[in-house]
């Protein structure tokens, strides 16, 4: 276990690191560059927990297993990329539906379809938020050091376990196998989150009855409370009615639980917005070369700042319109298409001001590249 | 639930009893039971079916055929408590 | 006028009942000699959890007064699996069909198998996808019609069987609707086996299954139902037959003892910690 000491290791290195301090012991997953090595370790690691390590025969069964295991009660995850992501969205799904807390790691790769599986990319972006089909609301967090990965990573479980609902924790290629210092925190310089137990169990028990902040206390299988937890939409009880009342009230508990705590889960990070007159938007990976960008250009008296959104969904909306307020230009930069460009642009309902950067080289960019970029877009 | 017990027939051995709402018609139970003591109500329950009664309440051998044939849960089968 | 209170009362959600399958159906049959075997063997009704997917016979731990959940479709094996590792005290079953184990749940299906995976698993096979309207099914023989195969199947039907037995399962029986107490009798050996167990039952399904194929009642396809499903003993599965025309055959075609996938993974924790940190 550990026991608050400095390593040196890579983002999949200190997510299991994470997960191992968040008290994490069933991991279920299916090898997939760049993700391999978190299933590599944890492997390794968690049978000398005494925890659980299942290789999936896919990720149909990887996904399905770890909501089964949290049914039952244990902090659970899995990790792939691009093309796995999209075989658990249905599996993502039944964590929505059933409100089961997991974790799950998406290695972003350049895509669509197979890609290129060891190289970075950020194209995962919306389908972290809308992956899955119908109606629901997703915590998804975003680190950009290994450092970040391994706190995101305890964040992401106290998250699961506070909301019951499942966390996407995003990467990339380059997060994954990059290697920086890591410290690994004891376990009384953290705060770890268990899920909230029903009180005594009853005939009248209703496992999905919501407290003050929207959030039931759902019992864990074996626990006597008799619980059903169903896919179909349900009532309070967990019972299926074909009625559109009991659908309406499904589908605002579910979502209303999220939004209306957004601000309390929402994270971010702001430097040198106060007074910045050009604000770069980037996230993880971009975000650290945006980062050295902003710092250059502060020192040739450019009014640039930063702004971060760790958490990309909830994305943090009345964040980011502050720092944006004396702004002339929000410039999204990106490695995809464009995605986080779209969150900006609803957040501060315009788009007169916003620009996107979008890199579509698998290799991070030098700041000064990304300097042109940011000048051309503004001139151009 | 509308309920029917067969009571007070000095000579049988066993008692069949039907919780009316359950019974689906389906009929398996009088078609399965080996001495033919069961058939179906004229009347309808809740659900608009027909259920099952005991016509020969002594002819029943206490065989639970028809007990575990039901897919309903609606007809099971005691022993008669004899003094 | 008393209270008829059936005596399998306390393991049913009541107030769900009566349940949402056709008048006929075999499931509820099912469900009682699940019951049955469940209050034989005393098993603690708390330490009992029932998984299903998708389908009718999915909707069976909305029924029973047990932990359930009701999940995706040829998904319930993982979400068991994992519900068993978690809580490894607990009994866990899977109910699912032919259209949801045999066909998009397949592969979980051989691989739990393969693994000796602490489940039972009961497989309704009424040879048709019932709760979508009676499509045709991997288990459909091809000397019936369906609303997907008004012509006749395009393929042999596969027998789950076989299937589950190449794939290693240590435990491997077939009954039918017709015998729900040697149903019974098997399930209680299924929860006393060391890890896998495999149960197919065959079923009817009288309004699609038996009314598209022209059988006139639900008696009429039990009797069809009841004349194919021949018991045999000492039959290897791969002798086992499975014609619509001649015979299914039934009863126990695997039953060997091997250490189950949580004994597997005990065994590797102990040697893990054995090797210190």
């Amino acid at each position: 276990m550990s026991d608050g000491k400095l390593v040196f290791t890579h983002g999949n290195g200190a997510i299991v690191e994470g997960a191992i301090s968040a008290g994490c012991r069933f991991y279920a997953g299916y090898p997939i560059t760049p993700s391999s090595e978190i299933a590599e370790e944890m492997s390794n690691r968690l049978p000398k927990v005494g925890g659980i390590y299942v290789q999936g025969e896919d990720e149909l069964a990887s996904i399905n297993m770890i909501v089964g295991a949290s049914m039952a009660g244990a902090k659970a995850m899995t990790a792939t990329s691009g093309p796995g992501f999209s075989l658990m969205q249905e599996g993502l799904g039944l964590a929505i539906a059933t409100e089961t807390p997991v974790v799950i790691v998406d290695m972003m790769r350049a895509g669509p379809s197979t890609g290129i599986a060891s190289k970075a990319w950020q194209g995962d972006i919306m389908q972290a938020r809308f992956g899955s089909h119908s109606d629901y609301e997703i915590i998804s967090i975003y680190p950009w050091s290994v450092q970040e990965a391994f706190d995101l990573t305890v964040e992401s479980f106290n998250l699961a376990e506070r909301y019951m609902t499942p966390v996407v924790l995003l990467g990339d290629a380059i997060l994954a196998r990059m290697r920086e210092r890591l410290h690994i925190k004891a376990p009384d310089e953290m705060n770890i989150i268990l899920r909230k137990k029903p009180g005594e169990s009853s005939e009248n028990y209703l496992p999905y009855k919501r407290d003050q902040f929207l959030v039931p206390a759902i019992a864990s299988f074996g626990e006597g409370f008799f619980v059903l937890k169903d896919s179909l939409t349900h009532n309070e009880r967990g019972y299926y009615y074909e009625k559109p009342e009991v659908q309406e009230k499904y589908v605002k508990g579910i979502n209303e639980k999220i939004e209306k705590n957004a601000r309390d889960i929402e994270k971010w990070d702001a430097v040198l917005t106060e007074d910045a007159e050009v604000v770069i938007v980037a996230a993880g990976t971009m975000a650290r070369v945006a980062y050295s960008m902003i710092m250059e250009a502060r020192k040739k008296n450019r009014k640039w700042g930063l702004f971060r959104p760790i958490t990309i969904w909830p994305f943090p909306e009345d964040q980011l319109k502050n720092a944006t307020k004396n702004a002339r230009y929000i410039i999204v930069i990106e490695m995809s298409t464009g995605k986080l460009v779209y969150p900006v642009k609803w957040s501060i309902n315009e788009n007169a001001r916003v620009r996107l950067v979008s890199w579509l080289n698998y290799e991070a960019p030098s700041p000064e590249e990304l300097e042109r970029l940011c000048e051309k877009e503004m001139n151009g | 639930m509308n309920l029917q017990s067969q009571t007070a027939a000095q000579k049988r051995s066993f008692e069949v009893l039907v919780i009316n709402d359950r019974c689906k018609e389906c009929g398996l139970c009088i078609e399965l039971c080996p001495p033919k003591v069961l058939d179906r109500l004229d009347n309808y329950n809740n659900f608009g079916y027909r259920p099952t009664y005991i016509k020969d309440e002594a002819g029943c051998i206490g065989c639970k055929i028809c007990e575990y044939a039901c897919p309903e849960f609606a007809i099971f089968v005691r022993k008669v408590d004899k003094k | 006028m008393e209270e008829l209170v059936h005596p399998l009362e306390r393991y049913l959600r009541s107030e769900k009942l009566p349940h949402m399958w056709c008048p006929g159906c075999g499931i509820g049959t099912v469900v009682q000699a699940f019951l049955r075997a469940v209050d034989e063997l005393k098993i603690e009704q708390d330490k009992i959890v029932v998984v299903s997917g998708i389908g009718c016979t999915g909707r069976i731990p909305q029924y029973v007064k047990f932990d359930g959940a009701h999940v995706l479709h040829g998904r319930a094996i993982p979400v068991a699996l994992g519900v068993k590792l978690a809580r490894p005290d607990l009994k866990v079953v899977v109910f699912g069909g032919d259209g949801d184990l045999a066909s998009i749940g397949g592969n979980h299906l051989i691989h739990a198998a393969r693994r000796n995976a602490d489940l039972t698993v009961i497989m309704v096979n009424n040879f048709i996808y019932g709760l979508t309207g009676g499509q045709v099914a991997p288990t459909t023989p091809k000397e019936v019609v369906t609303y997907t195969s008004p012509y006749s199947p395009d393929s042999k039907p596969v027998d789950a069987v076989k299937l589950v037995s190449a794939a290693g399962a240590s435990f491997v029986a077939r009954w039918s609707t017709a015998y729900p107490v040697l149903l019974k009798e098997s399930i209680k050996k299924a929860f006393n086996h060391r890890g896998f167990s495999f149960i197919e039952v065959i079923s009817q399904c009288p309004e699609l299954f038996g009314r598209i194929n022209g059988f006139k009642s639900t008696y009429d396809l039990y009797q069809k139902i009841k004349r194919i499903g021949i018991i045999r003993r000492g039959i290897s599965p791969y002798e086992a037959k499975y014609d619509w025309n001649t015979e299914i055959s039934l009863g126990e075609f695997v039953n060997f003892d091997a250490p189950s996938y949580y004994d597997q993974l005990k065994e590797i924790i102990e040697r893990a910690r054995g090797e210190g940190k």
